[in-house]
């Protein structure tokens, strides 16, 4: 995706600084990992990582440019909006990739940033900012997924320390964390009200993480069981009974970057159009225009979706310059990135007919193969982080004034 | 519903009660985890063999029923119901070709046998990826058939494979110089690749014409397993919105849920009585079969598409699981509607037929 020019921002220090951005580049990114992003290691887990991948990774995690605009004292970039811009942008044309992400950077970072106590900023926020602690998301249970308020797992007040007793499910990455996020219970008579924010370390007696599998044949989330697990209460995050508003917060940074805003949507989207694929495997007819006029016209519809996706976006970020974090319309976006990514998933599908639905052996192009598993996948998108129903309620009742059913 | 006699009612009856209890999803992920080469598994096999389906649509004279078309459809809409991995439609598409071109030797030979369920049969038309009957290349000279046929469902276990070339269709048997290699699909169902190198082979009459018309027969007979997978889907999906508590209610109470369950339940309807119109127009012997398939297997391909999304978007985690059966029916549901064409190569023709 091109990136907008930078109108209101004086010319000079961004030069100055662009310069500085591209001398660092050159001399740390290792040129051999040049658009050798691994996008499927959030999905499919973590993997083994080459020695340059490690030097990549340790050095934007000392320079603190894997979170750019997160404060410079717990170990962020400390960049403004503008210098964060220039950094996607010259590493974007050397072909870099940023090797710091997950859920500690989309969504727990910002909300501890801005709910956290300095301690806890202190303790947590380098760690996440130099890739080091891996964290995990403990929201759903088994009877709590769209109705996240109705959670049951329940943390009692042990003097310095809650004993937390319980289950919650889909915990993506849980077998690889290192630590979880997570809402309990701490009053069982209110419910909004009665939610607290917890902080857990994974290896933690009594947590008990067992992996799922999915329908695209991969485990990356688990089920995870709580049996009289001790945990601090210095790792509260708020008041105890503030957790649904914290918990709140954070989703609203996960579905802004689940929408696409950041780099996600651009790698999604890059590599052969779908035109180009589809005139390989359907051919041309006499003029060069692609053979099948049906599909042709249903390339078009969605590839015209895309662009007012990211022009939409594009608009949303101008916008949002002046504005506090993320706003209700991510919900918005978050359901059209959704769409457009499973749109994008059955026309590869569709194009490329039985090549298309090879599940593993002989006779299968290695990305045909890897679109099979994103398509599967990518049912998810409209599933995890508030499904597309639960954001179309938002937006009815909070941006139309929509008046709530329940 | 099409007006059945009594005796196809009995059959679906039969069917219904068979595939739900001796061989419900949870036999075809048995099946899966097991990955028997063949692609199904063989007791279940023999059962359905052993109930006459495959003589559905051979005469009585060569010891079969003489049903037709409807109630083969009967059968797979059963089957499609409980994925049950058959290769009954491959037998029967095979079957069709010697029903229409078949000399009465050919007949002779092979529908008797076909009827007591002793051969694995299949139809062998593609060369790509994707269905393009227009574009074949495997030829016949001095009686000896050489070519490549690509996801050739049954592939692997066939014994007898209808070959279309360039001029027509032809027998050649599986025992000949026939090299295999297996295509492993999302559905866990067989599809191989299969080479014909001078293998022996027998033309069937009809010339190239005949290729259309067992294409027709045997999307006419996917059409009729995908809305039974489709009403499946359905209903399943309906049943767990009834079930599942959200917000202090079932799912089923909100009226955004509502408004889809009626629109999927209504794009059935059409699509029930489009199956049933191809699979009548079929057994009538109506001129316009062409049509009337292209606008089932239309039809069908759209409402399964929808259905199967749906089933997994609208059990929510749960359905994008391995153990919840929601992705074995989206998993299904794209191969058969690459299958012998899809909406837009059926909705193509639809248009070509109709001289537009
Ligand atoms: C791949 C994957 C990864 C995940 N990772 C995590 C994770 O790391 N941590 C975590 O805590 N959770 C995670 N989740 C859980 C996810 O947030 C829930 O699945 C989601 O909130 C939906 O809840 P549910 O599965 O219980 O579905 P349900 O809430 O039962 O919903 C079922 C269907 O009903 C619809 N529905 C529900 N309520 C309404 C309503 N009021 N109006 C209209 N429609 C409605 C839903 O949209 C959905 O289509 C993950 C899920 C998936 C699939």
């Amino acid at each position: 995706m091109a990136t907008a020019p930078d109108i209101d921002a004086p010319a000079n220090p961004l030069d100055s600084f662009r310069a500085e951005v591209r001398a660092w580049l050159t001399a740390n990114f290792p040129p051999s990992l040049k658009g050798k992003d691994n996008a499927m290691s959030a999905v499919e887990g973590p993997h083994t990582n080459s020695p340059e991948e490690d030097a990549w990774q340790t050095a934007m995690g000392e320079k603190g440019w894997g979170v750019p605009t997160w404060p410079k004292e717990y170990g962020g970039g400390g960049l403004s909006r503008a210098e964060a811009r220039v950094l996607q942008e010259e590493m974007q044309r050397a072909g870099a990739w940023n090797p710091i992400g997950g859920m500690g950077v989309m969504m727990f970072g910002p909300t501890l940033l801005e709910y956290g106590t300095e301690e806890q900023k202190r303790e947590h926020i380098p760690a996440i900012a130099k890739g080091t602690v891996r964290w995990c998301q403990g929201y759903s249970e088994p009877g709590a997924g769209s109705d996240l308020a109705s959670l049951q797992t329940f943390a009692a007040d042990a003097g310095d320390h809650y004993v937390v007793n319980g289950q919650k499910t889909w915990t993506s990455g849980g077998q690889w964390a290192d630590k979880c996020f997570m809402l309990v219970r701490t009053d069982k008579a209110k419910k909004h009200e009665g939610i607290t924010f917890l902080l857990c370390d994974m290896d933690t007696p009594g947590v008990e993480v067992r992996p799922i599998r999915l329908i695209s044949g991969s485990s990356p989330f688990c089920e995870t069981f709580f049996t009289d697990v001790k945990v601090p209460k210095a790792n509260r995050v708020g008041a105890e009974g503030e957790g649904w508003t914290i918990g709140k917060r954070l989703l609203q940074h996960e579905r802004s970057s689940l929408s696409g805003g950041g780099s996600a949507a651009g790698r999604m989207f890059a590599g052969a159009s779908l035109g180009q694929i589809a005139k390989r495997y359907v051919g041309v007819d006499g003029e060069g225009r692609l053979a099948d006029a049906d599909l042709r016209s249903r390339i078009a519809r969605h590839e015209m979706d895309l662009r007012s996706f990211m022009l939409t976006l594009r608009r949303a970020s101008l916008e949002a310059k002046s504005n506090q974090g993320p706003s209700a319309a991510t919900s918005i976006m978050k359901n059209v990135g959704a769409r457009i990514m499973q749109e994008r998933s059955e026309l590869l599908i569709e194009i490329r007919g039985f090549a298309g639905l090879g599940w593993d052996g002989e006779g299968f192009e290695e990305d045909a193969l890897k679109d099979v598993r994103t398509w599967l996948f990518g049912k998810a998108v409209s599933i995890y982080g508030g499904s597309t129903e639960i954001q179309n309620n938002v937006i009815a009742k909070r941006i139309l004034g929509m008046l709530d059913h329940q | 519903m099409a007006v059945l006699t009594e005796e196809q009612t009995m059959l679906r009856d039969m069917a219904r009660e068979w595939a739900d209890n001796e061989a419900p999803v949870s036999a075809f992920r048995k099946m899966r985890d097991a990955a028997p080469a063949a692609g199904y598994d063989a007791a279940t096999w023999a059962a359905q063999a052993e109930m006459g389906w495959t003589g559905i649509l051979v005469p009585e004279a060569q010891g079969g029923a003489g049903m037709g078309y409807v109630s083969l459809g009967l059968v797979l809409e059963q089957l499609g119901r409980n994925l049950v991995a058959s290769p009954l439609a491959s037998i029967a598409a095979a079957t069709s070709a010697i029903l229409l071109g078949g000399s009465d030797a050919q007949k002779a030979q092979w529908l008797p046998r076909i009827a007591a369920g002793e051969v694995i049969a299949t139809l062998a038309i593609d060369e790509g990826p994707r269905f393009d009957p227009a574009k074949i290349e495997t030829r016949v000279e001095d009686g000896r058939l050489s070519g490549t046929k690509t996801f050739v469902p049954e592939g692997d276990s066939a014994q007898l494979f209808v070959v279309a070339a360039t001029d027509g269709l032809h027998l050649v048997s599986g025992d000949t110089t026939v090299t295999r290699a297996p295509r492993h699909l999302t559905d866990s169902r067989s599809h191989a690749q299969v080479t014909f190198d001078q293998a022996p082979a027998e033309a069937l009459g009809g010339g190239a014409a005949l290729i259309g018309q067992v294409a027709d027969r045997a999307a006419a007979a996917a059409a009729a397993e995908m809305l039974g997978m489709a009403e499946s889907a359905f209903a399943q999906t309906n049943d767990y919105l009834k079930t599942r508590v959200q917000f202090g209610q079932v799912l089923a109470s909100f009226q955004a849920l509502q408004h889809r369950m009626a629109k999927m339940f209504t794009e059935l309807e059409l699509c029930r009585s489009a199956v049933e119109g191809a699979l009548e127009a079929i057994d009538s012997g109506r001129a316009n079969v062409a049509q009337e398939v292209s606008l089932a297997k239309a039809v069908a391909n759209e409402t399964l598409h929808l259905v199967s999304r749906e089933m997994v978007q609208l059990h929510g985690g749960i359905g994008m699981t391995d153990e919840h059966d929601a992705g074995f029916y989206l998993k299904r549901a794209r191969v058969l509607e690459t299958q012998w064409g899809n909406a837009a190569w059926h909705r193509d023709r639809f248009a070509r037929l109709n001289g537009y």
